[in-house]
């Protein structure tokens, strides 16, 4: 039990833990889009919002020393980024995607800017769970620690995937997604309810973001996601809007995303950027095969502009 | 309804009708300036509150700004040449854009069209010099047209978003640069920043005569007019423009809707790619990482900003290149983080696609709604 040499077995066990580590900030963003998503709107900003509320959450976990405060920060910074979103889209002739991706720019812009007395200093991590402690194999250790969000997150994707079903509120936000015109009839106003789901959207995003700069990499950098939150978008239209197939799709991008460092650390260097590129290769194959030009997509939300 | 003005039997002086019309046409073409402009100016204006917010002047700012893109000659080349690679990347969102597609990959055309330029040229070393740089030239456009036209067939042949596909695109064309500058194609002695190996002189770019500006402001200026040609004027155009309306009804014109789609979309690609070409031949010297130096980004804004007409976007590619080029002058003067600039784009654009809203609102812009003013 001494050796720590596992050899080549720690290829998959890196990536299972890699896949844990990696897959948080899918989870969360695209939980939050999905929310956004089933309400009839698109918001390609949240890998912007991604970005700031890497930034805020990191600026005041190191100003409070708490990462609690961090990640509120960052859900708030994102709710107002996703409160910005549902408002500015509900004018007519402006475009929920070109304004995504002016978000994305904004957001990542503002959060460089903001973020610059932030690089060095050093902010308290996030806590995780030691699953792996029965084991006396550091791998196997580092494997199974798990964070607590990536627990939180898997909850909230059953939640979530409850509550489209059994709740009012559910009910309301797919009616609105489906057909305007229906919620219109029903007494409910589509402008509002978006508002309300891009915010939601939005706040996850923070979390997912916080979860960069608070856990894993675990510091604040002007590189800390790169394509993270659009991949999420992504992989909402893969997970046909259903948050369990969300969560399991997360998993896989982030297994995807782990294959680079995890065939780094038993010393395969050949082509490191190439497996690098994997979670956007393995993202645009499942766009291709999912997609049809002559059927619409199972599940989809009758108002999304990006299926139509 | 009221009677206006188009419709009025009312005998006229020839000279007053012609003052007539002379405003109608003005005011039909007005909005497409007035609309954009009091937009530029609104988002000045919030990014003064910004600039206040943080505690800086923002009066200093904008003097600094202006110093920075256009203050001086120096400056004024400097900011063209930042302009550059920007009219080229504002047609890889621009074309497709009349097609009704959003493509916002034009950093994956970019870098792309810069490594297989670089390849050839130092493939190519000893050949004459004319032919090698038309050849980088090709390889640029080819690489890059490859690259969008995918995109654009995806689109059309597989019904997958262009949006989303053409930024993950050049995540995937970032990383396979990485691969082939770092790998096969290193120039071993390139040690901090690793390169391709250097072009010879012979093979580089130089500058317009009398500037400090290298050629491919020609270029892309020439891009333009072309595009703006093609689209105005070509059956081409007008074909990509029918179908950027409204795909349906352009496919029951019998209209081939397929191949119009790849062609503008490989032509944007292409476009992109060729701004890679130059950005080595003419700048680094060599293929590597200051490749992916955000053009593509920028250029999304420059497109939008001019509403996707080419011509329009030669006026604003150079406005931001000189945004761009007083970036760091406003870093060392104000002690501000270089991303102010970023902040500022990021609040244009904004405020120009909220704009959006206002077209076609205001009674001023349309002569048929003007009562008769007597």
């Amino acid at each position: 039990m001494e050796t720590t040499d596992i050899g080549l077995w720690g290829v998959p066990l890196a990536m299972l833990g890699g896949a844990i580590r990696v897959s948080t900030p899918f989870i969360f963003v695209s939980l939050g889009e999905a929310i956004t998503e089933r309400s009839g709107r698109i918001n390609l900003g949240l890998e912007g919002t991604l970005v700031f509320g890497a930034m805020s959450a990191y600026a005041v976990a190191v100003v409070t020393g708490s990462p609690w405060l961090g990640l509120l920060a960052a859900a708030f910074a994102g709710l107002c980024f996703g409160l910005f979103h549902g408002w500015i889209c509900k004018f007519p002739k402006v475009n929920d995607i070109a304004i995504g991706i002016a978000l994305m720019l904004f957001g990542s812009g503002l959060a460089f800017f903001f973020g610059k007395p932030f690089i060095q200093p050093s902010a308290p991590d996030l806590p995780a769970i030691p699953f792996g402690a029965w084991s006396s194999i550091p791998q196997v250790q580092a494997a199974l620690n798990v964070n607590v969000l990536f627990l939180i997150g898997a909850a909230l994707a059953v939640f979530l995937w409850w509550a489209f079903r059994n709740t009012r509120v559910g009910l309301i936000v797919r009616v609105v997604g489906d057909s305007a015109d229906a919620a219109r009839a029903m007494g409910l106003n589509p402008n509002t309810v978006r508002l309300l789901a891009t915010g939601a959207g939005g706040a996850l995003a923070g979390i997912g973001g916080a979860y960069l700069s608070l856990y894993y990499p675990g510091s604040w950098t002007e590189r800390i996601s790169s394509g993270q939150g659009l991949m999420a978008v992504a992989l909402v239209i893969f997970a046909r809007w259903n948050p369990l197939g969300c969560f399991a799709a997360a998993l896989l991008f982030g297994g995807a995303g782990a294959l680079g460092p995890a065939l780094q650390s038993v010393g395969v260097t050949q082509g490191y950027y190439l497996f690098y590129a994997a979670p956007y290769i393995l993202t645009l194959v499942i766009m291709i095969a999912t997609s049809s030009p002559s059927r619409t997509l199972a599940g989809a939300p009758g108002e999304l502009s990006i299926t139509k | 309804m009221t009677d206006t003005v188009s419709s009025a039997g009312v005998p006229a002086l020839l000279g007053a009708r012609g003052y007539r019309a002379a405003l109608e046409w003005i005011a039909r073409r007005a909005e497409a300036f007035v609309i954009p402009l009091a937009a530029l100016v609104v988002g000045m204006v919030l990014f003064s509150v910004f600039v206040a917010l943080v505690g800086k002047s923002p009066l200093q700012l904008y003097e600094t700004m202006w110093r920075g893109g256009f203050g001086s000659w120096f400056s004024i080349q400097n900011s063209l040449s930042r302009g550059a690679p920007l009219l080229l990347a504002a047609l890889c969102v621009a074309l497709p854009a009349r097609l009704g597609l959003v493509v916002i990959g034009g950093e994956g055309a970019i870098v792309l069209g810069g490594v297989a330029a670089a390849a050839i040229g130092v493939a190519l070393n000893g050949a004459p010099s004319f032919l090698v740089i038309l050849l980088m030239g090709v390889g640029g456009v080819v690489a890059g047209g490859i690259w969008i036209g995918a995109v654009g067939a995806l689109r059309h042949y597989r019904a997958v978003n262009e949006t989303i596909s053409s930024l993950l695109m050049a995540y995937i064309a970032i990383a396979l640069m990485n691969h082939l500058v770092e790998g096969p194609l290193r120039d071993p002695a390139s040690l901090n920043k690793p390169s391709t190996q250097p072009l010879a002189d012979i093979y580089r770019i130089g500058n317009i005569p009398g500037m400090e500006v290298h050629w491919g402001l020609g270029v892309g200026i020439l891009a333009c007019v072309l595009s703006w040609l093609l689209i105005e004027k070509t059956r081409w155009g007008f074909a990509a423009r029918i179908a950027g309306g409204n795909v349906r009804a352009a496919q029951v014109q019998g209209l081939a809707v397929g191949p119009l789609i790849v062609g503008f979309t490989a032509l944007a690609g292409g476009f992109a790619g060729l701004a890679g070409m130059l950005e080595v031949a003419a700048v680094q010297g060599s293929a590597n990482g200051s490749l992916a130096a955000g053009y593509g980004y920028t250029g999304i804004l420059v497109a939008f900003l001019a509403r996707h007409n080419p011509l329009a976007i030669i006026p604003v590619a150079i406005l931001l290149g000189g945004i761009d080029a007083s970036g760091g002058l406003i870093q060392r003067r104000m002690d501000l983080p270089d991303a102010t600039v970023l902040v500022l784009q990021g609040m244009l654009f904004i405020v120009i696609l909220f704009s959006e809203t206002f077209y076609g609102r205001f009674k001023l812009f349309n002569p048929d709604l003007w009562q008769r003013s007597t």
